[in-house]
């Protein structure tokens, strides 16, 4: 019965986005307020009835309904509860679920936090929002129904979740990374919004804003989270892997990153109006056509639940609908909405654009990597796939392109700065940089050529921002007062530049000083590396909640004293039969050590073990954390808020306007 | 000329001399970075190249999983059901790997047509299988057990 609930209140709620994405729109169109102020109440609705059709799928999967076939497919009776909660998303249906989940929480913040919004803007943004998520639930009632029924053929247990996907990383990894790609939904919304209106000032970017930062923020937690659980659950010890479907969560950050680069230009200075709405479309197709390249199976991935030529089709249909559409009615309203403002050369501006343009390069050699396999396969030459050195050689360069501006950025100023002033501000920290990419063995590292020159960018990049703190500080007449001063908008931006810095150190010192060793080790054998003694002590057979393991366990030592006592499992999951390696990492600020169980090889037990020494590894996910509390916190700013007084007059005048 | 125009003419030209560099960058890492595909059955023909980074899929043969007894050396044969490649790996296998299971070999064919593999890539669940092997299998019109479809 309860699924049957489930399945109707989706269908009421699609009947509900239908609704949304017409009244409204129309009511703007007409100058009918009425219709328009229908919009927030559909907005919620559609939120209550999805959200009853999510606990509804998610019930089924905690009582273990092997009626339901997603439940049968996806989980076991013997699964722990958290999993089962998880497993609704551990599949295609159930994630098309959190999808819509997600899209109609989306709306419905956009309807209940934005009273600030003049009601003509707010219609037109919750009816496009309305109008993606009509294209969501189409797509998940006519090709892929999480609730269909296996009856009367009930089987009496389920085919288990997925071991990989058993994991305390996919409890949170899709949730967060769907409120980044969903969030881009806002962003385009409001640009679709601007250009049907044909009106696009600097409130409109303010309104934007820190919509745009919010899901860049949940984006770059949820990217961490996918690189942190490969890291730990794939059991190589890898952490990025330029796959297709990390690119296709990488795209839609990059361009992210572009557009609130560009917002912040167009909020400021009222510049780059139509380069800002243009990269909002952008950002959200790259998020779209993620969904497609990871959905429709074209892609060996462990996000590719099943492969069926209809629902790849769908998203494609969708994908075309929504960039040719978006880009048609750009290409006829763009030029009522671009900027008439000049800047100088040596201004802000132009650090921004550089920003801008590295970004988009960036995103465009990604997308061409990514997509360039299924080109040449759609042409049927061949089967190619471009792998990490392609990535690493165009993406590198084009970061190390990007920090010596980055360094400029916080001190230079809006409009009009002088190459003087900034020659005087920022030779301390040049020298001071120049002198740690040169001194930094001193940290008892080897010294190495790529990790020089990461620690002078990075240490470029952080002594630029404190070289502007200081001003702002000697400015004011206290310290404190100073620092109370800093507005929020400014500390996001402090966090999260300081957050990129960690990340580029982490990166490079990992990639470059991590040791690996894939050894053949018999118990009470012992291997060094990097100093750290690993001695193989026993393997013992232990029995979890579903699975039996093989438990090494070894013990690591540094210099007579132990360090950690490591315990990898090598598991067999009993519904499936499938086995699984649980590395085992003792983590630190500094370094982390990885073991990993590989095979027993040899009869007197031995396995085959998977060493790894990894420095400042966590450096890079504490970086993306960094960025996304930047983000967050930049929401805080006043100036998001203050426009309440502007805009009733405006609003009055925009509706007489229609 | 209008100084909004000049300033846009720059931003193209800069926009355009950057994305020429790119490009470049582009072509120049796809060059030496991309690996083909190929089906045994081709490596069989000698049509896949000697000592140039390629990629072979297929069927881990039955009973052809041999490992070294004093190192991490592993050989096998991956096939279509029409021919055999022989694949040489040194390391740790993906937990899914297995005889009569799809795999796909990434490495450099040596002149005695042994694929000695740096990446051993298995299918991750029970029912999902590398699109690559499916490729293969499709070709040699042989099902995953072996049978004529």
């Amino acid at each position: 019965m309860i699924p049957e609930i489930g399945h109707f209140a989706l269908i009421i709620a699609f009947c509900l986005t239908l609704m949304l994405a017409t009244v409204p729109a129309w009511g703007a169109w007409r100058g009918n307020a009425t219709a328009m102020a229908l919009a927030p109440t559909l907005a919620v609705g559609i939120l209550v009835f999805v959200g009853i059709s999510f606990a509804c799928l998610a019930s089924a999967f905690l009582q273990d309904d092997f009626s339901v076939s997603l439940v049968a497919s996806h989980s076991n009776s013997l699964l722990p509860p958290i999993y089962k909660f998880a497993a609704v998303w551990g599949n295609h249906e159930g994630s098309l679920m959190l999808w819509a989940l997600i899209l109609a929480l989306w709306t419905a913040a956009v309807a209940l936090f934005s009273p600030q919004l003049p009601l003509l803007v707010l219609s037109r943004v919750l009816s496009v929002m309305g109008a993606i998520g009509v294209g969501f639930l189409s797509f998940s009632l006519a090709t892929s129904n999480p609730f269909a029924r296996l009856l009367p053929a009930t089987p009496a247990d389920g085919g288990d979740l997925n071991p990989l996907l058993q994991d305390p990383g996919l409890i949170i990894h899709p949730p967060l990374l769907y409120m980044g790609y969903v969030g881009f939904s806002v962003s385009f919304a409001f640009a679709i919004a601007a250009l049907l209106g044909g009106r696009l000032d600097a409130s409109w970017a303010r309104w934007s804003r820190p919509w745009t930062n919010i899901a860049w923020g949940f984006l770059s937690l949820g990217i961490m989270l996918g690189s942190w659980w490969a890291y730990y659950e794939l059991g190589w010890g890898g952490w990025w892997f330029w796959d297709p479907v990390e690119n296709a969560s990488f795209m839609p950050w990059l361009a992210g990153t572009a557009l609130i680069h560009s917002l912040a230009a167009t909020d400021k200075r009222g510049l780059f109006k139509s380069w800002t709405v243009l990269l909002a479309i952008f950002a959200f197709s790259l998020s779209l056509l993620g969904t497609f390249l990871v959905r429709s199976g074209v892609l060996t991935s462990v996000h590719a639940f099943a492969t069926d030529p209809a629902r790849g089709m769908f998203i494609l249909v969708f994908l075309a609908l929504v960039v040719g559409g978006s880009l048609t009615l750009y290409a006829f309203r763009a030029p009522a909405v671009s900027s008439r403002v000049t800047f100088a050369w040596v201004s802000r501006e132009s650090l921004l654009l550089c920003n801008n343009v590295v970004f988009l390069v960036a995103t465009l050699t990604v997308l061409f990597g990514t997509l360039f396999p299924l080109i040449v396969d759609a042409l049927g030459m061949g089967k190619v796939s471009v792998g990490p050195p392609y990535f690493n050689a165009v993406f590198v360069p084009l970061m190390v392109l990007l920090v010596p501006f980055m360094g400029i950025g916080p001190v230079s100023r809006w409009k009009r700065d002088d190459v003087a002033r900034w020659r005087s501000e920022l030779m301390i920290p040049a020298a001071v940089a120049v002198a740690c990419g040169f001194t930094f063995p001193l940290l008892n590292a080897p010294y190495n050529i790529w990790v020089a020159l990461a620690v002078l960018l990075s240490s470029w990049l952080l002594l630029g921002l404190a070289q502007d703190v200081l001003r702002k500080l000697r400015n004011a007449s206290s310290a404190a007062r100073g620092l109370r001063r800093l507005t929020p908008g400014y500390c996001g931006m402090l966090i999260a530049h300081l957050g990129f810095a960690a990340c580029v150190i982490g990166v490079v010192a990992t990639s470059q000083y991590s040791l690996e060793r894939d050894l053949r080790m018999s118990p009470g054998d012992t291997q060094e590396l990097a100093g750290y003694q690993f001695q193989f002590v026993e393997v013992t057979q232990v029995r979890g909640p579903n699975f039996i393991a093989d438990e090494a366990r070894i013990v690591v030592s540094r210099d007579g004293a132990i360090v950690a006592s490591l315990l990898p499992q090598k598991r067999r999951y009993l519904a499936g039969g499938s086995v699984m390696t649980e590395a085992a990492i003792a983590p630190g600020l500094f370094r982390d050590l990885y073991v990993a169980m590989g095979e027993p090889i040899g009869s007197d037990g031995a396995w085959a073990m998977r060493l790894h020494y990894k420095p400042l590894v966590r450096w890079m996910w504490l970086g993306a954390i960094f960025m996304a509390v930047g983000a967050f916190t930049s929401v805080f700013d006043k100036r998001y808020r203050r426009q309440r007084d502007v805009v009733p007059s405006v609003n009055k005048a925009a509706l007489h306007g229609v | 000329m209008h100084s909004v125009r000049k300033q846009r003419l720059y931003l193209v030209l800069f926009v355009v001399l950057f994305s020429s560099v790119a490009i470049g960058l582009v072509t120049y890492a796809l060059r030496g970075n991309i690996n083909l595909f190929y089906p045994p059955v081709q490596v069989a023909e000698g049509k896949a190249p000697i000592g140039q980074s390629i990629r072979v899929g297929g069927m881990v043969e039955r009973n052809s999983l041999q490992r070294a007894a004093d190192s991490l050396q592993v050989s096998f044969m991956l096939t279509d059901y029409q021919a055999s490649v022989p694949v040489v790996y040194v390391g740790i296998l993906p937990d899914l790997f297995g005889e009569e299971q799809g795999a796909v070999a990434s490495g450099v064919l040596d002149s005695d047509g042994v694929l000695q593999a740096t990446e051993i890539l298995a299918k991750h669940d029970e029912n999902y299988m590398p699109p690559e092997v499916a490729y293969a299998l499709e070709n040699s019109g042989y099902d995953k057990k072996g049978n004529t479809k």
